[in-house]
Order: C-alpha cells, then structure tokens, then sequence
C-alpha cells in the first residue's frame, strides 16, 4: 500500500483538500493539472483513500478507467497520481475549523495542533451513515445495532464478526453489498427491510447481493421494535401504512443478535456550516457553482459533501473538476461567473451544479423525487432529452453544450421530468 | 473483610453517599450489580438541578429538593463535572394558568428559593424568541441548573476511592443476613461484612429491603422517554423551559443541556417490569406534540439519540429514608425525582442518620475534596491547545469526530475508570454527537484494548453480554 506523505508542514499552500477519500484525491490531482504549487490533502484517518479501503467488492472504476477494479485497487490508483505529482497528503490529521480567511486548524496526531493558511480550500469530507436516532426505533438500546458501514470495517479492514445472525434496515447499496458479505462470512442474514415502496440501492446490487443469494428483500416494511437488552436479541418488523407507521396487526418477530441499517447517508458538512457556507437543504451540501465553488470566495466542494453520489466514478469525476477550478483561482484564471440558475421543478429533487454558464459544456447530475418510466428531462423550453426510466436510487447525469443556450436569454432555467 | 458501612447501590444516591462518608474514618464499601457506577437510573434522567420552588415543603423530597440545590455549586468547584445554573421558565398560555404561576412564586419565596420573578411577553420574547407566541406570561427561577449526571456518579465516586472508600463492580448482592455485630452480604462477589448496610438500590430498593427481612414497601418503576435533538439547535432555547401540567401531560421539557445540545422529555409511564427502558413511538409522539406547543421550532426530525430512564417511585409517592426494624440496615428509598437534584443533602442526611444509630464519627484530617481536573480539550483557547498538544500529541489525535474528543482525552478516561464503550461515552461525549459512534467506536475500542491489555472481542458496550464483535469461531465456514 503506498500513501502519500507530507514530509515537512508548510505554513501556506496553493490549495489545502479537506479528506482524503475519492473525492479529494481526484481534487489535489485537478488543481496540480491546473498549475497549483504547493497542494496539501488533509486525512483524519491513518491512510488515505477514504472509505474505498473497506470497499474490497468489485464494482468500481468502470466509468472512469473502464475496467472493474475494487475500492482498495481504485484507491490505489489514484494514490500513485498523487505521489508521483508531488502533491502533500497529511494523515491522522483533523480539520478542526476552517475560517473566512481561509486558515485552517489541524489536529494531528504527530504534531499537534498547527493553523496554516490556503489560498483556496476543497472541501471533500465525504458522507456519514444516518444512525437509528435519526429514524427513532422504538425499543431497547443494546449492543448489536450498528451501521452497515461499521460493520464492513468490523469485517474487511479487521477481520472480525460483527454477530450471528443479522437483519438488515434500509437498502442503500453498503446494506445490500453487507447482505452479501455477511451471507459469505457464514452469517445469516434474515432479510432485507426497507420502508419505501421502492429500494434505495442500485438495480444491480439488488439482483446480484440479494437475489444471488436468497436473501429476501421487504419493501414497505420497518423495524418496529428492538428486543434484548445487553445484546440484540430480535427483532420485530412489519409492514407499513400510507404514513410509514408499522401495522401492529401484521408484525412479526425475528431472532437475531445484529441489526444492521442503511438508511442512507448524510453528507458531512460540519466545517461548511462553521465557515458559513451556504447549503442546500435538499442535498445538505453546499450550493455550489458550475465550477463546484461554494457561496464563499475560494472554498470548492466535490463528491459526496456536495451530494450523495452512487457511483465513485462521478465523485471523482466531480471533484476532479472542483479542484481544476480551485487551481483556475489560486493562478488568476478563474472563468466568468455563471449567469443561469436552474431551479428543480417537477419530479426533481435537486440538480448540482445549482448555476450554469451558458458559455461553457457542464455535466449536470440530479435526482427525481419517484419512479417513472418513459419520460423526459426538460430545461425549460431549451432542451429535452428521453429517458426510458427514472429511479430515486439512480442519479440522472447528463451533459449540456452550449449551443443549446445560444438563445436563452433569461437567468434561471426549470429542470423538470415529465412522462412523455 | 471487615467494614463499618456497605452501601448498596452507585447510583448518585450511593455515589454520593460514598464520598460524603470518606470525610471520616470509617471503613466504607460500595457494590454495584453494573460493571460502572452510574448506568442505572442516575445515567438515565433529565439531569436538571431544580429550582427549589416546584414541591412542597411538607415533604421530605420538598425539602432535600432545595437544600440539595444549594449544595451543587461547591461540589462542581471539588469535582469539576458538568454544571451550570442556567435557569429555567415555567410558562402560562392562559390566564389561569397564569395565576398558578403567581401561586408557585409565593410559596418558593416562602421557602426561600431567591430570584424567582415573573416575565411579561415583552421581556420573554427578548429572552427566549423561541418560545411560542401564545405564552402570555413565564416564572423565571435563576436558581434551576443543568448537570452531566454520570459525570457527576463518576467524579463522586472517584474523589470517594482516593480517599479510601473501596468500590466492587459487577456485584450483585443478593443475600443479606444479621448476625451478632453486623451483617454479612452476599452475591457475585466475595461476602462482605459490616456493621451498617445503606439501601440505595433505586429501583431495586425494595427487594434489597426484603433481603434484610423489612419488605415494608413497594417500588413502582415509572418510565420516562427522552429525545436528544442535533446540536445545530444549540442556543434554541437557554433556559430549561417547563409547561404546566395539562389534562394530557405531565409536563414534557425542554432542557438544554450542560454540553449544549437540547433534550426533550420526559414522558411519565408507570410499568410493571423493571427492566423495561425501552422507547416507543406513542412516547415519542407524545414528546414532540407537547414540545411543539411550548416551541414550535422543534420537530421530530432533529433527533440524533433517545434513551429511557426509570423512576424509583414508592407508594406515598416520597423518599423513604431513614433506620428500619432491620438494626444497622438503613433505607435511602424511593428516590425518584428530583433524586439528583437532592443526593447531596440525602447524603449529608445519611451521615447524620449513622451518628445517631451509634456510628463514631469522626472526621478524617487528611480528605482532599477535589479530584485532578478533567481536560475538555475541544473548549480550551487555541495557544492551550497548542501547548497541550506541544507536551502530548495525543491531544492533537482525533478519537471522536462530532465533539472533537481526542487520544489522550479518551485514554484519561479509562485511567480513571472507563471499562466499556458507554463509559467512555459518558465520561467524555466520544459516541454522544450526531454520528453516535460510528466514527469512534472502534478507535474506542482499540483504545480500551490497548490500555487494559484485553483482546478487542472482550470490548462491551456496557458490561455483561453486550459484545460488539466476535472472533471466527475454529469450524466455522467459510
Ligand atoms: C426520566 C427521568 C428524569 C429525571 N429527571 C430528573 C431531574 O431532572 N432532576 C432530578 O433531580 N432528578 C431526576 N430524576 C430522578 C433521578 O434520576 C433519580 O432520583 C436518581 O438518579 C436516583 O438515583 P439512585 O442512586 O437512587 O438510583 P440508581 O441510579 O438507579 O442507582 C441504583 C443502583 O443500585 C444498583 N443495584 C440495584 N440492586 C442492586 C443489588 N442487588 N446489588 C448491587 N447493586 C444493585 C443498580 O444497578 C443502580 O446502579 C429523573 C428520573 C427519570 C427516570
């Protein structure tokens, strides 16, 4: 495993990449391909390379380099560009407090506590796992509930079991991806519970984690209840009505001894919300620019901070771009601003970027509220393209050139997706 | 070995009682059925310091309730937990109500609770703009303050081992027998011999009683749900905001804690097993109906944690303390709220109760009141930090993401006592933000493992079976 490391902490830099993951490695690489100098990616864990290192299923770089790789082999890819750019990767270091002039407070565990200076900033955080506070499971609180994302680190960076028998809550892609890594570890996984009528993971997660294996996959279902009360004992579930309540009549016990949730993620924008950044509170990421710039002069943001990505490919795709913009600025060639907002209309959760230029080709990625087959995604009356279905777990990407808005005159455009 | 006091049960009440006891030179046991002190009820309540104003003066709990409060300032000086005198408002929607209000600030000013004041709208919304629109008047009582619980337990404790009280964990008693010059308590340890026993078994008061032939009351455990909300609703509300009560409940709080984030509850339930601290949904949706109509800001959607705690209610609904039939077995009972709010009086009365039995009492020259402080690394200045971190850079490690708890902070806490994941939450918020744990959970535990020298499959959560991981058993696939 090779990592990048800082060998001397310098007081200033170029551009300064909060976390290491997918996201800001692919940043520092954009802003050196950029001209950038002096380019520092912080870390707090003890390598670089984010959540990929647990990731050890395939699945991964097919967009970007066009072959199956695994999130370490991925990762690893991307490391060996950092290294060999020259670019500072400082790990087991913490951003504790980024502030307006851009000065930001490291925690770090060989040297303390030390403030350096950016002249631009990346923010590349990443994502946290919602934890079952934040749906309110009724029931005891032992030990034995857990994150599907601890759990993949309990078993693949450490080699350990996390139970015996496990129910999994919520069907984002790291529950489904557990289901299966539990069932070949030799731990029963008794089902699959999901509240929405619909499954929040990919297609090809469901059919390949679940179906492959017989696991069986609840939709409209809940946890209604935990049992035990040192260590998960079992479970009740049961359907749920129009209001996403359990249906007490239809509930039903399941012995186990881990509850596992996927109930999705949350971008993580702590220092964001410190240093001002405006947010979206759709997204809960930053609003950002064509050129993924923040509300704030100077501060970037790509990959799962800005929204919840399913594919790592479009992270780094992303980031990639913040960071060139990152690197556009610190040497004085940052692009006009965008003049076009787009506003998301019908059957649009969210778009990122929020601004457009009508000069310049952007990739523009966005959710849809719910399914629907045969239909189109509409900007305003300048273009419309066909799509043959829409998903919620499936983020829409799709490119928009300029000569689409040659005659668009206004500032704001509605993105809408509608049956055709 | 022989002793002059075992006290059964560290809960505040017995943690409390420990340390005031330590003041003299007496021998002195605890035993706790938990594998920390504290993981009882004590963890598991409000954490309010009350005013002093709400009971009756007729009553012993009226009474300990404000002479307790009194004494909590002092105790925060010697042991450096969490505590803060943050205030708190009683609010009228009407004028009914109102006149109740106008009640409460004439008998609290008979007792002698100072400050209490009456505030208009005007001064209200410029205090607290938070607060519904329909409140047309509040009780301010400046004297109402905020308290880490467990911090508390675990700090009481502490002061009371450095001055020579013994402490057995994971001990159950579970037979209590007299004899000629004391008693002989038995359970999941080695048998212990004293001349007194002090019940303060909370909830479990009762069955300790019986185990020493004075069965003469009975607890009814009365739950109570409460909901810990983001910490981005830090400063929402600054005072400890109570409704009066209506026809449809009891009272539901707003508390802004001593570490800033807002608490919501408690419900008030009776139940029938004692083991039951499970959350419900009618209880959750009881709790933020009635938060709404007190603060319409607050919803269901900002809560990160919830908990359940179970009060040790007696018939007659007071504290049972005092000598019974039993000679030398001594009850601290019934001490359900404000139970926190009173340990230190309680305390203070339990001495006094030994010395009338006949217990020598004399006081030891060599007691240190204070333990060393505890760093909260994350609230010191900056040029702190970095001096700290300078001497010691696990100060600069991250252990906990959300409340920035670090290394050395973590490391600390298992020196002075931390054995599971929970104790290390409790005693320094690591596991307690918005992640809840999992971020620092395994460095947690890897943490515990290195410093105890156990393998990191022998790490609880909290004691007993709650194991986190496991090893691949041999024979087992693949
Ligand atoms: C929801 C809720 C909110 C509350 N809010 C407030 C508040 O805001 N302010 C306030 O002043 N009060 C409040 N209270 C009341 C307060 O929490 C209690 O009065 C106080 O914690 C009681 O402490 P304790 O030591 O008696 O009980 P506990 O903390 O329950 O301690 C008893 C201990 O005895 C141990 N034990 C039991 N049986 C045995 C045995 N056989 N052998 C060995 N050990 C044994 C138990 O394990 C336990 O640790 C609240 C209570 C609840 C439930």
């Amino acid at each position: 495993m090779i990592t990048g490391q800082a060998t001397q902490l310098k007081g200033r830099y170029d551009v300064v990449v909060a976390g290491g993951g997918p996201a800001g490695l692919a940043a520092a690489l954009g802003a050196r391909e950029q001209g950038a100098q002096r380019i520092l990616v912080v870390d707090r864990e003890r390598e670089a390379g984010g959540i990929l290192w647990q990731c050890i299923h395939a699945g991964f770089g097919l967009h970007h380099f066009k072959e199956e790789l695994t999130g370490p082999e991925y990762a690893q890819r991307y490391l060996e560009q950092v290294l060999e750019k020259e670019i500072d990767v400082l790990t087991d270091t913490f951003v504790a407090d980024i502030d307006r002039d851009r000065r930001l407070k490291l925690m770090t565990g060989r040297e303390g506590i030390r403030v350096i200076e950016a002249n631009a900033v990346v923010l590349a955080m990443g994502a946290r796992e919602r934890t079952r506070g934040a749906v309110r499971i009724p029931g005891t609180r032992p030990a034995g509930v857990m994150t599907a994302g601890f759990a993949q680190k309990v078993v693949n960076l450490h080699g350990y079991l996390p139970g015996r028998r496990a129910v999994i809550l919520g069907s984002g892609d790291i529950g489904l991806i557990m289901a299966r890594r539990l069932t070949l570890e030799g731990i029963e996984v008794a089902g699959v519970f999901e509240i929405m009528p619909h499954a929040n993971g990919l297609s090809r997660n469901i059919v390949q984690c679940l179906h492959d294996f017989d696991i069986p996959l609840y939709l409209s279902h809940t946890v209604a209840e935990i049992h035990g009360r040192e260590r998960v004992e079992k479970v009740t579930v049961a359907p749920v009505d129009a209001q996403m309540r359990p249906i007490p009549g239809k509930a039903w016990d399941i012995d186990c001894d881990t509850l596992l949730l996927s109930i999705g993620l949350i971008p993580e924008n702590e220092l964001s919300r410190q240093l001002g950044v405006r947010l979206d509170p759709v997204t809960n990421g930053p609003i950002v620019s064509s050129g993924m710039e923040t509300t704030m002069d100077g501060v970037f943001a790509g990959g799962n901070v800005v929204h919840i990505h399913d594919l790592v490919d479009f992270v780094s795709q992303e980031s990639l771009l913040a960071g060139r913009n990152a690197g556009l600025y610190v040497t004085g060639n940052r692009p006009p601003t965008d003049n076009i907002r787009l506003s998301p209309g019908e059957n649009v959760a969210y778009c990122v970027p929020h601004t457009i230029s009508s000069e310049r080709p952007h990739t523009i990625y966005l959710r849809v509220r719910r399914p629907m087959e045969k239909c189109s995604i509409r900007f305003g009356t300048v273009l419309e393209k066909k799509l043959s279905y829409v998903f919620p777990a499936e983020m829409v990407t799709l490119t928009v050139q300029p000569k689409f808005l040659e005659n668009f005159h206004g500032d704001a455009l509605s993105v809408d997706v509608v049956a055709r | 070995m022989n002793y002059d006091v075992t006290i059964i049960g560290g809960g505040v009440i017995g943690c409390a009682i420990a340390r005031e006891l330590a003041r003299y030179r007496l021998g002195v046991i605890l035993l706790e059925k938990e594998c920390e002190v504290g993981f009882g009820t004590s963890k598991s309540n409000s954490g309010i310091i009350h005013a002093g104003h709400h009971s009756a003066t007729d009553t012993l709990k009226g009474r300990l309730e404000w002479a307790g409060n009194q004494k909590w300032d002092s105790l925060c000086a010697a042991l450096g937990f969490g505590f803060e005198r943050i205030g708190e408002l009683t609010v009228a929607f009407t004028p009914e109500e109102r006149a109740t209000l106008e009640r409460l600030l004439t008998s609290g000013r008979a007792k002698g609770v100072s400050g209490l004041e009456i505030w208009e709208p005007a001064r209200l919304r410029r205090e607290e703009p938070n607060l519904s629109h329909d409140i047309i008047a509040a009780l301010h009582a400046p004297t109402a303050g905020v308290v880490n619980p467990y911090e508390a337990c675990f700090t009481l404790i502490e002061s009371a081992r450095a001055n020579g009280v013994h402490v057995a964990v994971d001990y159950r008693v579970e037979v209590l027998s007299r004899g000629e010059d004391g008693w002989t308590v038995k359970g999941t340890g080695p048998d212990v011999a004293s001349r007194f026993v002090v019940n303060a078994a909370g909830i479990f008061a009762d069955k300790v009683a019986a185990m020493a032939g004075v069965g003469t009351f009975r607890i009814h455990p009365r739950k109570g749900e409460e909901y810990l909300l983001d910490k981005r609703l830090r400063g929402f509300v600054k005072r400890i905001i109570f409704p009066l009560p209506t026809a449809t409940s009891k009272g539901i709080l707003v508390i802004p804690t001593f570490d800033g984030t807002l608490m919501v509850g408690p419900t008030a339930h009776e139940t029938e097993d004692r083991s039951d601290i499970t959350t419900t949904l009618p209880g959750s949706d009881e709790v933020f109906e009635s938060v709404r109509r007190v603060v319409p800001g607050i919803s269901e959607r900002d809560c990160i944690a919830e908990f359940a705690g179970l009060r040790a209610a007696a018939e007659g609904e007071d504290f049972i303390i005092g000598p019974t039939a039993a000679k030398g077995f001594i009850n601290v009972a019934g001490i359900q709220s404000p139970g926190l709010t009173a340990a230190p009086a309680i305390a203070e009365m339990v001495a006094e109760i030994l010395a009338d039995e006949g217990m020598d009492m004399v006081a030891r020259d060599d007691f240190v009141p204070a333990v060393p402080p505890h760093v909260r690394f994350a609230t010191l200045p900056l040029d702190e930090q970095v001096r700290l971190a300078g001497d010691d850079p696990r100060y600069g490690r991250i252990v906990c993401r959300c409340e920035h708890i670090s290394e050395r902070e973590t490391v600390d806490a298992i020196h002075r006592g931390a054995h599971t994941l929970d104790g290390i939450k409790f005693r320094t918020r690591a596991g307690m933000g918005r992640c809840q744990g999992g971020f620092c959970s395994w460095r947690c535990m890897e943490l515990l493992a290195r410093e105890r020298g156990v393998p990191i499959t022998e790490i609880t959560k909290r004691g007993g079976g709650s194991w986190v991981i496991r090893r691949r058993e041999d024979g087992e696939k693949p």
